[in-house]
Formats: C-alpha cells, sequence, structure tokens
C-alpha cells in the first residue's frame, strides 16, 4: 500500500505518504493564502523524497473541512483528480476528526478551527475520541462551556482564552493513520463530500432601482 | 500509423474562470472534443454569477467534465501529452479549482502544465476553425467580464493592449438591459432573439467614447440611456417596444465596437481582426463587423458562437500552440491570478 495523504481546510497544507506500515513522509506548511501553490508542490516532495512515482500510490485520503471553502476545495479537486486520473481509492475524513485523533485527552473536549466571520466551525467530542455533536458552525459562545479547545479556534476567539489544548492544525500524519486503518479492516471508502455547513452568499435581487428620479 | 497528424501532440484544456466548466482536447490546431458544464441555470435567480455558487459548482462538475471530454474524442488520458489551463484573469476561487485540477492531472501523468492567459485564449481558439492566425492581428474580446482591444504581434507571445472598458463590459450591459426589458439572466441571447423583429434604428441611443479618438470603451452611459427612455415611457403610461428598444441597444454596441476595432487595425496596419468572447456570438455584431470589415479591407476571423463563449477548447488551443513552439511549461506552484495581466500569455 502507498497511500497519500492531505488536508487543505485549514491554514495548513499537510501531506503525508504512508506505506502500509508507516508514515513514511510527510510536508506541512502553515500559509492559509497559498493552498493552491503549495499542494501540488508538497505532493511532489513527499513521493520524491521517498523515491516513489504517482503509479505506485495505491490510495488517497482527503480532509473534507469544514473549512473556509477555497482552501478546502484545493484539497477536495486535487484528491478527486488524482483519485479519478490514477483509478485508485478515496476516503473523505472531517477535518476536526483529524484534528480530534491527534488530541491527548483525559476528558471530553471540543475541537473548533477558524470559520471567518468571527465564526467557529466545530465538534464535541468524548474522551475516546467520538464525535458527540457536530460539525456546527457558529459563534465561540455557542460552544459547550468549560471544556478544552482543541484546534485554531481556541487561539483566536477571545472567549476560549485559557482553554485551548493541542494540537492546532490538522497533521496529515494523523489522517493518514486514520485511512490506513479503515483501508487495512477492509472498510468501504468515505464520500470525500466538501462540508460547507453555510449556503452561498447570495441574494435574489429587489425589484430594480429606476434611473429617473 | 495515420500519419504526420497523429504524431501532433494531444493537449488536454481546463477552463474554470467563470461559471462555464469547460474542458477541450485538441490535436495540434485539430478540436476532438470541448465539454462544457454550466452552473448559469442557478445564477440565473440572482440575476448575475454567484462566485461561490460558481465554485461550488466547478468542483462538482470537473471530473465528470473531462471524463466526457475524453469519451466525447475517444482517447483515453493516458493519450494526454500537456495539460493547459487558465490561470486568469477571472474569479479567484473558480479559478482556483481548474488551476488545482490542472496540477493534479499533470502530476498523475507526469506530463508538462500550462497555466495560460484566458484572453489570449479567447484569440487562440479561432486557429481551430480558420487555421493559423497571421501576426500580427487585432483582436476584440467581449464578454460579461472583459470588453479589450488588443494588439496580438504573435499568439505566443505577450499580447499588447490596446484599449478597454472604463466602465461596464459589453455582456455586463446585456445583462443590465435585459432586466429593464424584463427579460430573462444571460442577457445577450435574450436581447439578441428580441432584436430580431425590432428596428435598430428606433432610439438613437447614445455610442460612449465613439470619436474620442482611444481605443477605450463605455457602456455604463448606454445602460443609463435604456434605462431611462424606457421609465419616460412606463410614465407615459406608453407600452415598451422591447424589440426596437433590443434592437436600438444591440445597434448601440455594435456600433461602437466594429468601429473602435476597425479604426485599431487600421491604424497599426493590421489586416486580420479577430472577435472573441460571449458577445461576439450577437448575430449584429457579427453582421457589422463583416460589412465594416470588408468595406476597410480586413479579413474577419469569428468562431463560432459555441467557441466565442468561455470554453476549455480555447485553452487547449493555445496550450498546444505553446507545446509546439517549445515554450517553457509553467512551473507546479504557480498560482491562480484573478487580475493577471492581459501582457502575460502564460503564468509565471
Ligand atoms: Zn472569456
Amino acid at each position: 500500500m502507498l497511500l497519500l495523504a492531505f488536508d487543505t481546510a485549514t491554514p495548513a497544507v499537510t501531506v503525508a505518504l504512508h506505506d502500509g506500515s508507516g508514515v513514511i513522509a510527510e510536508e506541512s506548511a502553515v500559509d492559509a493564502r497559498k493552498h493552491g501553490e503549495l499542494l501540488a508542490t508538497s505532493i511532489a516532495a513527499v513521493l520524491s523524497a521517498v523515491g516513489a512515482s504517482r503509479a505506485d500510490l495505491t490510495a488517497i485520503a482527503v480532509g473534507t473541512g469544514p473549512g473556509p471553502y477555497t482552501g478546502l476545495r484545493a484539497g477536495l479537486v486535487t484528491a478527486r483528480v488524482l483519485a479519478s486520473a490514477l483509478a485508485i481509492r478515496l476516503d473523505g475524513f472531517c477535518t476536526l476528526d483529524v484534528i480530534a485523533a491527534a488530541v491527548a485527552a483525559d476528558g471530553p473536549f471540543v475541537v473548533a478551527t477558524d470559520a471567518r466571520r468571527r465564526e467557529l466551525y466545530w465538534a464535541g467530542y468524548s474522551p475516546s475520541v467520538q464525535r458527540t455533536c457536530g460539525p456546527h458552525v457558529g459563534p465561540a459562545d455557542e460552544l459547550p462551556g468549560g471544556l478544552p479547545v482543541a484546534g485554531e479556534g481556541g487561539l483566536i476567539s477571545a472567549e476560549l482564552a485559557g482553554r485551548q489544548i493541542p494540537p492546532s492544525f490538522p497533521s496529515a500524519v494523523t489522517l493518514a493513520q486514520l485511512a490506513a486503518r479503515r483501508i487495512k479492516a477492509g472498510e468501504p471508502p468515505l464520500p470525500a463530500e466538501p462540508l460547507y455547513l453555510r449556503k452561498p452568499d447570495a441574494r435574489e435581487p429587489g425589484p430594480r432601482k429606476r434611473v429617473t428620479p | 500509423m495515420t500519419g504526420a497528424a497523429a504524431a501532433e501532440p494531444l493537449v488536454l484544456g481546463i477552463e474554470t474562470s467563470c461559471d462555464e466548466t469547460g474542458v477541450g482536447l485538441v490535436r495540434g490546431r485539430e478540436l476532438l472534443a470541448d465539454a462544457v458544464a454550466s452552473s448559469v441555470d442557478e445564477h440565473a435567480r440572482f440575476g448575475g454569477v454567484v462566485p461561490e455558487v460558481a465554485s461550488r459548482a466547478h468542483l462538482e462538475a470537473l471530473v465528470p467534465t473531462v471524463d466526457r471530454a475524453l469519451a466525447g474524442a475517444g482517447v483515453r488520458l493516458a493519450d494526454v501529452d500537456a495539460i493547459a489551463v487558465t490561470a486568469g484573469p477571472g474569479l479567484a476561487g473558480a479559478l482556483l479549482v481548474g488551476v488545482c485540477a490542472a496540477k493534479a492531472y499533470a502530476i498523475a501523468l507526469g506530463k508538462p502544465l500550462y497555466g495560460v492567459n484566458h484572453l489570449a485564449a479567447h484569440v487562440a481558439v479561432d486557429q481551430l476553425e480558420h487555421g493559423p492566425l497571421p501576426s500580427p492581428a487585432v483582436a476584440l474580446l467581449v464578454s460579461g467580464g472583459h470588453s479589450s482591444l488588443l494588439l496580438v504581434p504573435d499568439l505566443a507571445a505577450d499580447v499588447e493592449p490596446l484599449g478597454a472598458t472604463i466602465d461596464d463590459a459589453a455582456g455586463e450591459a446585456f445583462d443590465k438591459v435585459a432586466r429593464v426589458l424584463g427579460l430573462p439572466f444571460p442577457g445577450g441571447p435574450h436581447i439578441d432573439r428580441a432584436a430580431t423583429a425590432g428596428d435598430g434604428a428606433h432610439v438613437p441611443f447614445p455610442r460612449g467614447k465613439y470619436a474620442d479618438g482611444t481605443s477605450d470603451f463605455s457602456f455604463s452611459g448606454l445602460k443609463t440611456a435604456v434605462a431611462r427612455w424606457v421609465e419616460a415611457r412606463q410614465a407615459a403610461g406608453e407600452p415598451v417596444p422591447v424589440a426596437d428598444v433590443a434592437a436600438s441597444f444591440q445597434e448601440a454596441v455594435a456600433d461602437v465596437l466594429t468601429r473602435k476595432a476597425v479604426d485599431a487595425c487600421l491604424a497599426h496596419g493590421v489586416h486580420d481582426l479577430v472577435i472573441g468572447g460571449g458577445v461576439a456570438a450577437n448575430s449584429r455584431l457579427r453582421a457589422l463587423a463583416l460589412q465594416r470589415c470588408e468595406a476597410a479591407g480586413i479579413r474577419l476571423r469569428v468562431p463560432r458562437p459555441g467557441l466565442c463563449t468561455d470554453n476549455g477548447a480555447m485553452v487547449a488551443a493555445l496550450g498546444a500552440e505553446l507545446l509546439g513552439r517549445g515554450a517553457e511549461p509553467s512551473r507546479l506552484d504557480f498560482a491562480a491570478d484573478s487580475s493577471l495581466p492581459v501582457t502575460a500569455v502564460t503564468a509565471a
């Protein structure tokens, strides 16, 4: 197995390769404005780092958000094209679950990421890292009170100050491990559909404004 | 072996700068397939293209449209020799979907990638129908997103802008006037259809910047004049002669565009004019352009309407031209650029 995993639903562009026994290459950077530039070069970099060719890939895993749409789509369209062109398996994973899987929890916690417009994408998790609610989008004061918060949301919201726990961003290493486990267990692929959570901003125009006073 | 033609490289072109997901396949200068998925119906009720709606539609349509183009051309993805994609100008979020997809195809196939200029691609597509473009040529590109006059010294070289709209794009004026007349979005085809029964000389609407000696355009005043004229009739309780207003508006647009285009050709000693963009599908513009070009001794080249509107074939056509001339491919880290200047034929 050679699995390529990546997530672009947060300011992080994170890419990893998994060979069935573990992650063999990783490339991550945090730059919210450069997903379109960084993703393809990072994929090429992890392949060349281990001397693998694109033809060696057997599966793709991608983060499906929720996340700011432009970055999210960079990852999803890349994943769909690679899976289609190489005729290999594609699994989509909720980005908040990927962050949660890397939390060292001793109780229930929340994962929250930046949804812009002073809102957060968030979900609640049990101590065994099962998602108990969400994903949701909304202001920070809608999060369950008092619980520790992983993800960048804990850093950017004044309301959540003092509650943040690592990690702040998803890692493709975790994503690759989640996907490799699924594939080895013989479970069917998960759909790679974007979690937008909001409708597009668009209003139907009212009556036309007259130009004559 | 089927001779030299089969040896020409096969280029896959991807275009997502606005609301059409376009995928074209071109071998040399031969068009093999042109598949388009349009989200225009989803925008109609908003009276204009909603960028987020367009971007979501591109993500869903991309792979299916590529597959449809491959099936239409009867080729396999593995046969593709290079990939070309619109790098800009256009809607940022929409461009990014196409650019990321093209990079992924380039990685999956291990083939070169060209990030190309949308406007230069509108010019290049004409070669698929009318053969090699003489150099230099003048191009008039008119659509909902752009209205430009360009001097094209050579297709693979950087283009020189001669003029552009100072306010609304020509296609935008069609949409706004359609709204005034109670016609649906997008306005172009509806106004063209309504105008067939009308008199283009019925209302002498103003021609902005008509004789100012520049190659720039202005359509904002025209649009307002149409609205004012229609509102005056309505205020007087008189019926609005929709066909005559549509024809008179269309006449004003075609008059300005063709006059400026022919003047630009004459000023630069150019004998070939290419018209592209969605507005080039307008029947009155085509007819008047032909008449004025013939009178001025200029050869007119207008691709068929399906190749004038945004499509993937135009991107593939420009990619094939660049590949054929041994142009340097784009780097894998080039950025989609919503305001890519027309002077850059490829993305850095
Ligand atoms: Zn265009």
